[in-house]
């Protein structure tokens, strides 16, 4: 094990096709035309020293260290701005660039602290590397002169210095060690474009800000990392260096929280991670990060993790550590009993979409194979279930047809019910340099979000419509599409069915799908969904990405549908910069699906009435599957009441606070005789659970995540799991515990049975993974690795199938006595249900949720910003402070739903999509009103929780 | 119960089945019955299908009439397997 070194080209790769050659210190080098000499000379094998270079950015040509002699021209230009060009012969090692170089590193030396020892950045500081690869020796100006470096001169006060700025939990910002390289300024713009750091001051004043000279905790600064991670000196250091030290190994692995899925070395020091670093190879991140990924993992270590099986009899009683032997015994007797006692369909088992791919295929095998019945269902129910329906109904695939590369080439995007700089981010950074290079944006969505408009971002169109109305709006942006003769028949013709089509057209073209007739049902003003649907059909490469502002609506798969007729009638399918890309949520919800997680379906896709998909499994497995689809977690917590399903193994996923209509779920549990919770912490599902069992985060485990692009990206285990077990190795021992006879010794052993019995993952092996760093799916004999852009040569159900969308209100209607209509969504410091960033310093940018309200609504109610609310729908009722705003329109209120005292899922209904039964938590009628505090089952609950993750003291066995 | 959306198992179904033969009414006529019979037996599960036909024998059940014309391709659970 060593720690992996990535090269530092020092410029941007050159895109050209065009190769030029050039000589540099008498290598012959061939690079693509745009290239920099720096960039040349690395690649030739030579180090030009620098400083205020790095591949990330840009070159900016101010360090004065890349100078170089190129033979007939004159002076000593900076290699990182100068372009290669044919036949140029370069050297750069003559006397008088070591001169020059010299003298620069001595000005850089004279204001530098020589506390090169006692510095965090102590053999990883570029600055310390310069001084070595110049061969400097001495400073002739001395450090007495006017500097950065000294509080005090001679007891006098330095007003050149500035303290520390230790606002931000993760870093520390030290203004003695910057050089003013701006490098981080220029990671802030160009790499996550928020613009946050400025250079204050001119000259030998110089000096990096954080917005008009704030601390960073307070600044616009997301914490991304970015600035940190371009940084050559100490000045920016992430704590976790400042408190350990440098780091002596690393892997690469794949971040556990949203569905982008960034690739990141995780630097360790023996068992302890020093710090998460994004890798530049990371396909899906190309080495950039955001806060979660790159700072917040501390609830891996959090004290509040379970490390013991419990049991208990009753759900009121204090839970009981017990070995894990008794545990799995306990469970398999149990499971047994309650399946001889109330028929083999009556318990079932929820995979998690933040476990591995092995995992969760385990879980699902488990419970077929295991259980004997179809009862399994996974967290995608809740978001993207519908995408999965829609996406396989017209294009024949439930999946995303690109890569997030394919951003890069898209000159029209449109963005519908997601919010990707919170929910997405490193996704929304890579979309926003696009759209600084010129594509055009069109937002869909009830509340301003930050990419309406933010630095340098401006949507050319915004549609602000009322919550529940995406199918209005997206039908009738194809009504003018249609009507104004802006689709691409030649497309059409050629992929898609033409009657299905022309059915379609004749459908979307009737007068009641115009604008203006929508106008009264979504509130969008017409003219400007005319020139969103005109921009999107005609302005080029046209991109739809979408979240689950569009899944989770009683038509959540009809808008995805919509959505697909839509890229299809514009001929937006099976190419670059082109598509149709749901955002998923979670880090392996993709996964999850891929792998039979839903009660209909085996891994691939493939339905359980099939008979020939059911034969192969039957027959390495052993056993005869049911040809009956299952229930999904709706229906299994609606069956618990009923009374038929009463047992449950419930793998990370906390479904009490995560699913909508809180008291139902709660009544679904409280039904059951065996609820077994396998999970980091005591989550809240877990003061319903009979049996936890200890599980294990992604640091502790092999496996592989699969994001939102197909990607199936490694996950690598770096330290020991704190509980003694590996997830997928405790399903092991619990499907042994009922005789199963399962004895993988690797996750890469379940890789290969997922390969051997599903076509599209045929090709997908550790070795590959490790050789490509990743795959996409399919990845099989046609497509030896992976498959980047689906749907290319045609569509993977043959022709495109064009469906009609027609709009249906949801029941789930404003009135007299719930006025506003309440939307949920994320914020970027918090992941879903807040488990593990909560445990976190990321707390500092959230404590609570907060309900936004329009100054409008508020005034009228008598409420003031920060005021307790209480917020009531038909569900249930519950409290929160206020936050007045703009951004949400009149008549529509907002929150998240990080933090479990919220509730927020008390008040969400149990309306769901029609197609899928994915809730509807977007779209809830509800009314706001002053608040003396939490309401009564806020208070209740709290209580309950707190009884329940009671633990009996362990007895002494001597006494 | 306490609050207005605990519904009873067999009034979501009801309403399920009417959402689901509400999305086929749009459709093609030709495809809207086996459309909805189509997806209720690929989606529910035999305890549900078992309840769906015991209220289709009440009568007022509530079900939209393209639900009671598709209930005729829906597939009657068999005996679950011990």
């Amino acid at each position: 094990m060593s720690l992996i070194e990535e090269i530092d080209y020092g410029t941007p790769k050159s895109l050209s096709e065009k190769m030029i050659t050039l000589t540099i210190d008498g290598n012959e080098v061939t690079v693509p035309e745009g290239t920099s000499i720096m960039r040349a000379s690395m690649e030739a094998g030579v180090k030009v020293p620098k400083l205020c270079a790095t591949d990330m950015v840009d070159a900016f040509g101010s360090c004065r260290l890349c100078l170089i002699e190129i033979e007939g021209r004159n002076g000593t230009p900076a290699s990182c701005t100068t372009p290669a060009m044919e036949g140029l012969v370069v050297h750069t090692q003559t006397q008088r660039l070591k001169n020059i170089r010299k003298g620069v590193m001595e000005l850089y030396i004279s204001d530098h602290p020589l506390d090169c020892l006692t510095c965090a950045a102590n053999g990883d500081c570029e600055l310390q590397d310069m001084a070595g690869a110049v061969g400097l020796r001495d400073v002739r100006y001395g450090y007495e002169g006017d500097n950065h470096v000294f509080a005090k001169a001679h007891d006098v006060a330095n007003d050149r210095w500035m303290p520390k700025d230790e606002s931000n939990p993760y870093f520390t910002y030290d203004p003695a060690k910057c050089i003013v390289c701006s490098r981080c300024v220029r990671a802030c713009e160009e790499v996550q474009g928020t613009f946050a750091l400025t250079i204050e001051g001119r000259g030998f004043s110089s000096r990096v800000s954080p917005g008009m000279h704030e601390n960073f905790v307070d600044s616009e600064c997301v914490s991304c990392g970015a600035c940190v991670q371009a940084c050559p000196t100490a000045t920016l250091t992430e704590k976790s260096v400042i408190e350990i030290g440098q780091p002596e190994h690393s892997k690469v692995t794949t971040c556990a929280y949203c569905g982008v899925g960034c690739s990141f070395k995780a630097e360790m020091r023996g068992e302890e991670l020093v710090r998460m670093v994004p890798w530049k190879d990371g396909k899906a991140n190309r080495g950039h990060s955001c806060v979660k990924g790159r700072f917040a993992y501390g609830y891996s270590t959090h004290k509040d993790r379970i490390l013991n099986p419990m049991i208990r009899e009753k759900i009121s009683d204090p839970w009981r550590e017990v070995t894990w032997e008794e545990a799995y015994k306990h469970v398999a007797n149990e499971f047994r009993r309650i399946q001889y006692q109330y028929g083999r369909n009556s318990i079932g088992g929820i995979t998690s979409s933040r476990c591995t791919n092995e995992e969760t295929y385990l879980v699902q095998k488990l419970v077929r194979a295991g259980f004997g019945n179809n009862n399994v269902d996974t967290c995608a129910r809740v978001c993207h279930s519908p995408t999965g329906y829609g996406l396989r109904t017209t294009f024949g695939t439930s999946a995303g047809t690109q890569d997030f590369d394919s951003v890069e080439h898209t000159d029209v995007v449109m963005i519908i019910g997601a919010n990707p700089t919170d929910g997405h981010p490193v996704f929304a950074s890579r979309l926003k340099k696009r759209l600084r290079k010129g594509a055009k944006l069109i937002v869909v969505d009830p509340r301003r979000i930050d990419l309406v408009r933010s630095p340098h971002v401006e949507a050319a169109q915004h549609l602000p419509l009322r919550p529940g109305t995406n199918v209005a709006v997206v039908t009738s942006m194809a009504h003018v599409i249609v009507t104004e003769g802006l689709f691409n028949e030649k497309f059409i013709r050629e992929r898609c069915d033409w009657d299905e089509f022309q059915d379609w057209a004749a459908f979307v073209s009737s007068p009641e799908h115009s604008p203006e007739a929508i106008e009264q049902l979504s509130g969008v003003n017409p003219q400007e969904l005319r020139e969103a649907a005109r921009l999107f059909a005609t302005g080029g490469n046209g991109a739809i990405y979408y979240g689950l502002g569009v899944t989770e609506h009683s038509q959540g798969s009809t808008t995805v549908m919509a959505i697909a007729n839509l890229a299809m009638a514009t001929g937006n399918i099976g190419r670059k910069g082109v598509g149709v890309n749901p955002l998923r949520g979670q880090n392996n919800v993709q996964g999850s699906c891929d792998m039979g997680s839903f009660p209909h379906e085996l891994p691939g896709y493939r339905h359980i009435s099939d008979e020939s998909t059911r034969d192969i499994f039957d027959k390495l497995w052993g056993v005869k599957l049911q040809d009956e689809p299952g229930l999904r977690i709706p229906n299994m917590l609606d069956a618990a009441v009923d009374g038929t399903f009463k047992g449950i193994y419930i793998q990370g996923e906390d479904i009490l606070q995560s699913d909508p209509d809180t008291k139902h779920v709660a009544a679904g549990l409280a039904a059951m005789e065996c609820v077994v919770v396998h999970d980091l912490f005591l989550n809240e599902t877990a003061n319903y659970a009979h049996v936890f069992l200890p599980g294990s985060t992604f640091l502790e485990k092999d496996g592989t995540f699969t994001n939102a692009e197909r990607r199936i990206n490694r996950v690598r285990k770096v330290m020991s799991p704190l509980n003694g077990y590996a997830d997928w190795e405790v399903t092991q021992n619990l499907a042994n515990a009922m005789g199963l006879g399962w004895s993988y010794s690797h996750p890469s052993e379940i890789m290969d049975e997922v390969a051997l019995t599903t076509p599209s993952f045929a090709g997908v092996t550790y070795d590959l993974l490790d050789k490509e760093g990743s795959v996409q799916w399919p990845c099989n004999e046609k497509a030896p690795l992976g498959t980047p852009i689906m749907h290319i040569d045609g569509f993977a159900r043959g022709k495109g199938k064009f469906i009609r969308t027609e709009y249906v209100a949801t029941d789930e209607r404003t009135g007299p006595r719930f006025p506003l209509l309440l939307t949920t969504g994320r914020i970027l410091s918090q992941y879903n249900v807040g488990a593990q960033t909560r445990r976190t310093q990321n707390v500092v940018w959230h404590e609570e949720d907060r309900l936004e309200i329009h100054a409008h609504d508020a005034e009228q109610r008598g409420i003031r910003d920060g005021d307790w609310v209480k917020i009531t729908s038909r569900a249930g009722e519950t409290t929160l402070r206020a936050l007045i705003t703009d951004r949400v329109s009149p008549g529509v209120v907002y929150t998240t739903f990080h933090h479990p005292t919220t509730q927020a899922n008390v008040i969400t209904t149990d309306f769901s999509d029609w197609a899928t039964n994915c809730p509807e938590y977007k779209v809830t009628a509800v009314q706001v009103g002053a608040s003396n505090g939490p309401s009564d089952w806020q208070i209740e609950y709290d209580e309950q929780a707190r009884q329940s993750r009671r633990i009996a003291p362990v007895l002494d066995a001597a006494e | 119960m306490d609050s207005e959306s605990h519904k009873s198992t067999a009034t979501k179904l009801v309403y399920m089945a009417n959402q689901i033969a509400a999305f086929f009414h749009t459709q093609p006529k030709d495809e809207a019955v086996a459309g909805v019979a189509d997806h209720i037996n690929h989606f529910w599960e035999p305890r549900m299908r078992e309840q769906f036909f015991a209220i289709l024998e009440q009568e007022d059940n509530g079900f939209d009439p393209l639900v009671v014309e598709a209930a005729k391709h829906i597939r009657k659970p068999g005996p679950v397997p011990a």
